[in-house]
């Protein structure tokens, strides 16, 4: 149990992550990655998954300007999105990706369309939510491991 | 057995086109205990694995752990290259793939990949390395302590002799 406040108050924003869906258990395993040697590893992968989020983001939206869809072109794009939100456990990220996945598939290009707004809308939301996440972290201060017993 | 005090780290050359996966599997190879060289394509890892032959084999791979979607080079197509090569078929290779594609995970597997792991990599699957690592060592410390056994064995005979003298 947290008796500093604002440890207690990113356990509860923590567990929110994860009761909403936006996060899974990948996002569990990057933070058992972070240690002494790397106390920022967590935000540091998400960092590096919003560089290229914003890049492929972008890719889609000039593929879907272009008429007829290059399906294929649209389809290869998610796969790279959504193989990255998998790898920081975007839980909901990554579920609208194989939506649109599977849109690409069957040639659909108003689902790819609708699909494609609903995930930069879950995106979006994901960017503020770990952001307040990540800011409350730092000003927490790191965290006092208990210490094993030899 | 008793580890020797200077035996060395292992040396995992990991391939993944995604720097994002570069930085995750860097990191759970590290924290597991391995040395780690991160390359970003199956031309770079080819060219590192090149570069140490001519280089007094200063640095030694023993394991490979490759993506099996990049561009170019696919991580297939990278096994299948250090398989059969002379100079780099014993390495063990292990193939990674965010998709689940069955006659894929054959097809590496039947070609001489150790293992294949499916995105996200976990701790709990860089755990299933050590066997293939170990072995390769244990086999290699075998080799090594039989030769040695040839240099030692008449001074152990002259003490166990000593001994009985004392005695």
């Amino acid at each position: 149990m947290e008796r500093n406040p604002m440890r207690r108050q990113l356990a509860i924003m923590r567990q929110s992550l994860f009761d909403q869906g936006h996060v899974d258990e990948q996002f569990v395993q990057l933070e058992e990655l972070q240690d002494d040697a790397n106390p920022n590893f967590v935000e540091e992968v998400v960092t590096l998954y919003y560089r290229d989020s914003a890049r492929i983001i972008l890719n889609i939206e000039q593929a879907l300007e272009r008429k007829p869809f290059d399906f294929r072109k649209l389809d290869a794009y998610m796969h790279q999105f959504k193989g990255s939100s998998s790898s920081i456990g975007a839980k909901k990220v990554k579920a609208e990706s194989t939506l649109f996945r599977e849109y690409c598939k069957s040639g659909n290009g108003e689902g790819c369309m609708r699909s494609f707004q609903q995930l930069k809308k879950e995106y979006a939301t994901l960017r503020k939510k770990l952001g307040a996440y990540f800011q409350l972290a730092r000003q927490a201060g790191p965290v006092e491991t208990a210490s094993r017993p030899k | 057995m008793v580890m020797a005090a200077s035996e060395t780290k292992f040396h995992v050359l990991a391939v993944d086109d995604t720097l994002i996966d570069r930085k995750l599997i860097e990191k759970l190879l590290k924290t597991s205990s391995y040395q780690v060289t991160a390359v970003d394509s199956g031309t770079k890892a080819l060219e590192f694995l090149g570069l140490n032959n001519n280089d007094h084999h200063d640095v030694e791979v023993n394991l490979i752990i490759t993506d099996y979607c990049m561009p170019g080079m696919t991580g297939y197509d990278l096994l299948r290259k250090i398989k059969e090569s002379s100079s780099f078929k014993d390495i063990p290779v292990v193939t990674m793939s965010s998709d689940n594609i069955p006659s894929r995970i054959n097809r590496c597997l039947e070609d001489g990949a150790e293992e294949f792991f499916l995105k996200p990599v976990q701790l709990s699957d860089v755990n299933k390395l050590r066997p293939h690592l170990m072995k390769r060592r244990t086999q290699t410390n075998v080799n090594k302590r039989k030769s040695m056994d040839e240099i030692v064995s008449p001074d152990r005979a002259r003490a166990r002799y000593n001994e009985l003298e004392v005695k």
